[in-house]
């Protein structure tokens, strides 16, 4: 397998004696999207910035791009995109110019109209960037990250605040980046979000990773026991099954050979969202 | 270079297009203009041997016009990119952080340059204010010397400014009463002796006094070194403070 395109050891970051960041390891891939979940106060900006070369740790190996960004430098920064957390555009720029000014930023960008059409902006090119709505303004944004063709674009909570057509508009431009290549990294606290997008997850609380995986497999859901409910004469019954497909078909056998409705028959797994309650709860 | 004149391109289409940044740093110079020729004209002012009123207030006007586009301008911009996240960001890229400052120094260079050349033609035309073409050298020194100290103070005056909210309080409470404690405003024949004294201290007086003795035939030495030398050394203190100073992150929330 290739270098990861992102390696973290043992990454520590204190702010005086709050320890942001206690050890962080993770390995990110070559186009892959990797989603950093955790909520507020995690330590994902602290990584993400630290990943983008904004602050200095205080210990662990980084690299990104097989370089350390603290020292990277200009020819690094051509093939990385970033879209920070609460970044406002010049508002009297319009998409078009807003993005052929960043274009002048790299030797090689990408044409603006194709950059245009990849973040579902067309017919707003000429639209002043102050006055499109959040959403539109935040692929705006990842259009600017992208202007310059970048191979590892960040992604810093790109939807925090938004309401659901915005969001469900930037998950559409966010999953497309996968199809151009990119790899992305990104960080969220929305769990859905990272069940949407992400080909792996890392949970993160308390300044240190607590479960990584797919997100149908994370913090090993798919070997959690199943719960099966029904209700039996107006009482509800909760059955808890590591076989769930076995104790179902002996369940409905019995009701049917006794001639008995399973009234609001269910089988439930634990969601992302009870596996990242469970792990990101502050003692 | 290419670079700085891609930034400063859209720095000015930036600037254009910002309603309040034209109206206080191009119609405002105008209007003050206008206002202080309507209310004191057809006086004589004792300086220089006595002057029209409205000889006197074209180059005052062009003093505070050229410092609001400078340092004013500078220094509520920089505070709005800021804390925008917009210096932070451009940092993300490949473009060397100095080419952003220098765009914008260019940005307000020119239209201080431009409000120089408004507000002596408006002084032209509707005053009879003669403009001292015979000494555009020793103006456009003035000019050069005074934009560039005021452009590294409005960078300084970032670090003091902690939000954007701040940005134009901030700026107007040190540069309004300056003004009218500089003579820009009231005539200095009016201002008690120890007012321009205090004025003294600060480089706003002596950037007016250089302008003025350059603008107005017979006011004194068309280069008034030592007032230069006063607001350069403000100048180079100012830049001193801004690269120490400097942030390129939000300091607000």
């Amino acid at each position: 397998m290739a270098d990861p395109v992102i390696s973290i050891r043992g990454l520590r970051k204190s702010y005086g004696d709050v320890e942001a960041v206690s050890g962080i390891e993770l390995e990110v891939h070559s186009g892959e999207v990797f989603a950093f979940l955790g909520p507020n106060g995690a330590g994902k900006t602290t990584t993400v910035e630290i990943l983008e070369g904004y602050r200095k740790r205080d210990g662990g190996e980084v690299a990104v791009l097989g370089e350390d960004p603290e020292r990277a430098g200009r020819e690094w920064r051509e093939r990385i995109g970033i879209v920070l957390q609460g970044g406002r555009l010049e508002p009297y720029l319009t998409v078009a110019e807003s993005l052929a000014l960043y274009a002048g930023y790299y030797r090689s960008p990408r044409p603006v109209e194709e950059v245009i059409e990849t973040v579902g902006l067309g017919g707003k090119a000429d639209a002043r960037a102050g006055k499109l709505s959040g959403g539109q303004q935040r692929r705006l944004d990842v259009g600017m990250a992208l202007i310059g063709d970048p191979d590892l674009l960040f992604l810093d909570e790109p939807t925090t605040g938004f309401d659901p057509e915005a969001r469900r508009q930037a998950w559409d431009v966010i999953g497309g980046l996968r199809d151009l290549g990119k790899t992305v990294f990104l960080t969220t606290h929305y769990m859905d979000e990272a069940q949407r997008l992400a080909d792996r997850v890392a949970i993160v609380a308390g300044g240190e990773v607590v479960a990584r995986g797919t997100p149908d497999d994370l913090g090993d859901r798919s070997a959690q026991p199943a719960t099966i409910t029904y209700r039996l004469a107006d009482e509800p019954v909760s059955v808890e099954t590591t076989t769930p497909v076995e104790t179902l078909n002996e369940l409905t056998a019995w009701a049917m050979a006794e001639g008995i409705e399973l009234e609001g028959l269910e089988v439930t797994r634990p969601s992302l969202e009870d596996v990242y309650l469970e792990l990101t709860r502050s003692e | 270079m290419s670079l700085v004149l891609h930034q400063l391109r859209y720095d000015q289409k930036v600037f254009w297009r910002n309603p309040a940044a034209v109206f206080f740093t191009v119609l405002f110079p105008v209007v003050l203009l206008l206002i202080f020729a309507t209310v004191f004209g057809g006086q004589t002012i004792d300086v220089a041997g006595g002057i029209e009123t409205t000889t006197y207030y074209v180059p005052a006007i062009i003093t505070l016009a050229v410092i609001s586009a400078t340092m004013q301008t500078l220094a509520m911009s920089l505070v709005i990119a800021r804390e925008n996240e917009r210096l932070k960001r451009g940092r993300g890229t490949p473009m060397p952080p100095w080419v952003f400052i220098v765009g914008r120094i260019g940005n307000s260079i020119v239209v201080a340059a431009l409000m120089l050349a408004l507000v002596a033609a408006l002084g032209r035309i509707l005053y009879g204010v003669p403009i001292p073409w015979e000494r555009a050298p020793e103006l456009l020194v003035v000019l050069a010397v005074g934009a560039a100290s005021f452009c590294c103070l409005g960078i300084a005056l970032t670090a003091a400014i902690p939000t954007q909210d701040a940005a134009a309080p901030i700026v107007n409470a040190l540069l309004l009463p300056l003004y009218f404690l500089s003579g820009v405003f009231i005539p200095e024949d009016e201002l008690p002796s120890g007012v321009i004294e205090f004025a003294n201290h600060f480089p706003i007086r002596h950037f007016f006094e250089a302008f003025f003795d350059a603008y107005v035939n017979g006011a004194g030495t068309a280069l008034s070194w030592s007032d230069l030398a006063v607001v350069a050394a403000w100048g180079v203190a100012g830049l001193l403070l801004a690269i120490r100073f400097f942030r390129w992150t939000p300091r607000g929330g």
